[in-house]
């Protein structure tokens, strides 16, 4: 009797433990999904950079600094992508608000709006900036449920020796970047 | 976050609700009627029972077909067209942003050819959804006001009200065929019928009282389920509207385009009772006789001013409430 208590209590404990390593599993499954979906969308834009600089070049003679300043901000930004979550979202961030300050600038030239090319370009940055956005809301909110998922009881006694560690989140910006500052010297 | 989950299932369970709803009234309309037609041939009950198993398989069929067809029967009634990406490359990257907030699948996207701006969402949940505007909103509206009104659809279809105005389109469409059809047999048969039971005078006057509560049920049905539609799609627009603001996470684009939609006069070509609840404003606006109890839709004026509670601004001044009031 006493042998088949004790396997009884066995075979419930390691489905339990299954059941809980496969809900981390998920959870951690959904972080990478979205983490993934959020790299495609700054890949995107870090291709689409170039053609807009390009494009706006021969306009923008006495604004070279703007130019500079978001194609030094893209090179960080791609160095930044193998350093970790912390970097990489500081160094997207600060081209986020080169990029702003490049469109303000744009606006200054009439030409320049009536280019269909960068029209063109600038639609598809302020779409892949604004997928970004929600992209990085969906992936905190899911990093966020999944750290919650690994430090709660009893997740927290099996999370550590399975191997299932936080994720840092993908942080905003802070909000001194909402407002750009262009230099039109 | 828990506000659109209890929303969801407050739309599933609704629409559900109402299909049953829509099916017992069947029954019992269905039942009238046969017992009606049949009456003085002794097989009343027959007649009945046989008018009712028509009217509910009718009903079911109707349910079954809004459910998984209703979407583009809308979509083709309102002239919709399918684009592309590169047919509309601003208004599609719009959407796949605000699905992308919603966390909803990409939903399909449709353009009407109508210089009066518009929007709407259709579809039984956000796997089989459209979104469908006007050109004249395209033209009107900046990236902004686009995204206010896109996330406004979106929330729409998140929150499975697209689902449940589906339904309430057919009750209303079914319930408004059902009274046709009974008037008309009243018209064009009780009369000769009458006639032919002038020995029985006593069940003519019975068929004539079932007659008349049979056209009562009607009307009043009609009315209740107007009530119902233009009620329930009120409260949902404050809610789409304070959504989208959630999803856009800027009250002023969603603020502007309700401006410029109501301070726009012209009706929607192609639209009709059982879709005018599916837009964002209130399509038929030469039909509109302001009087609160049957708009489908809250005056836009309370709708920005709800907008401009959220960030804190001075609800508008008298003197552009008058310009935009009598308009929907």
């Amino acid at each position: 009797m006493v042998p088949l208590i004790i396997a009884g209590v066995l075979i419930v404990l390691v489905v339990f433990v299954i059941l809980l390593y496969n809900g981390l599993v998920t959870k951690r499954n959904r972080v990478d999904e979205a983490n993934a979906q959020i790299q495609v969308q700054l890949k995107r834009r870090h291709d689409l950079i170039p053609n807009l600089v390009n494009a706006v070049k021969g306009y923008m003679d006495f604004e070279k600094g703007v130019l500079t300043a978001v194609t030094e901000a893209r090179a960080n930004a791609i160095a930044a992508g193998a350093q970790g979550t912390a970097a990489q979202a500081q160094a997207e961030n600060a081209l986020s608000g080169t990029l702003r300050s490049l469109f303000a600038v744009v606006e200054n030239y009439p030409q320049l709006k009536a280019n269909e090319n960068v029209l063109s370009l600038q639609e598809q940055l302020t779409t892949t900036e604004n997928q970004i956005s929600f992209s990085r809301q969906h992936l905190n909110a899911t990093v966020l449920e999944y750290n919650n998922s690994l430090q709660v009881f009893p997740n927290v006694l099996i999370a550590g020796p399975l191997g299932f560690t936080k994720r840092e989140f993908f942080a905003a910006e802070p909000e001194a970047a909402e407002v750009p500052v262009v230099n039109l010297g | 976050m828990t506000t659109f989950y209890a929303e969801q299932s407050a739309n599933r369970r609704n629409s559900l609700l109402l299909a049953l709803v829509v099916i017992l009234f069947l029954a019992v309309f269905g039942f009238v009627i046969g017992f009606s037609i049949g009456y003085g041939s002794g097989h009343e009950v027959a007649f009945g029972v046989g008018a009712l198993v028509i009217a509910v398989v009718i009903g079911s069929l109707s349910g079954l077909f809004s459910y998984y067809g209703g979407d583009k029967l809308v979509l083709a009634s309102s002239h919709a067209k399918e684009v592309t990406a590169d047919q509309a490359p601003q208004l599609y990257n719009v959407v796949n942003e605000m699905a992308l907030a919603a966390g909803v699948p990409m939903p399909r996207v449709y353009v009407i050819d109508d210089p009066s701006p518009n929007a709407f969402a259709t579809g039984r949940d956000p796997q089989h959804s459209s979104i469908a505007v006007t050109t004249g909103l395209l033209q009107k509206m900046n990236r902004e006001e686009l995204q206010g009104v896109l996330g406004h659809e979106m929330s729409h279809i998140r929150n499975y009200d697209i689902r449940f105005t589906l339904f309430v389109g057919v009750m209303i469409g079914s319930i408004a065929l059902l009274a046709g059809f009974f008037l008309r047999y009243t018209f064009w048969f009780g009369g000769g019928r009458r006639g032919n039971d002038n020995d029985n005078n006593g069940g003519g006057g019975l068929a004539i009282i079932l007659l008349v509560v049979g056209l009562v049920m009607a009307v009043v049905s009609y009315f209740f389920g107007a009530l119902v539609q233009m009620a329930v799609s009120r409260q949902r627009e404050y809610l789409a509207d304070a959504s989208s603001v959630e999803l856009t996470r800027n009250p002023h684009g969603l603020e502007s385009a309700l401006a410029k939609l109501a301070s726009d006069r012209e009706s929607l070509h192609s639209v009709n009772g059982a879709t005018q609840h599916l837009y964002i404003v209130n399509p038929m606006k030469k039909l509109g006789g302001g009087s609160a109890l049957f708009s489908t839709h809250p005056p836009i004026v309370d709708r920005i001013n709800r907008l401009r509670q959220l960030t804190g601004e001075q609800p508008m001044d008298p003197a552009s409430v008058q310009y935009l009031s009598g308009m929907e």
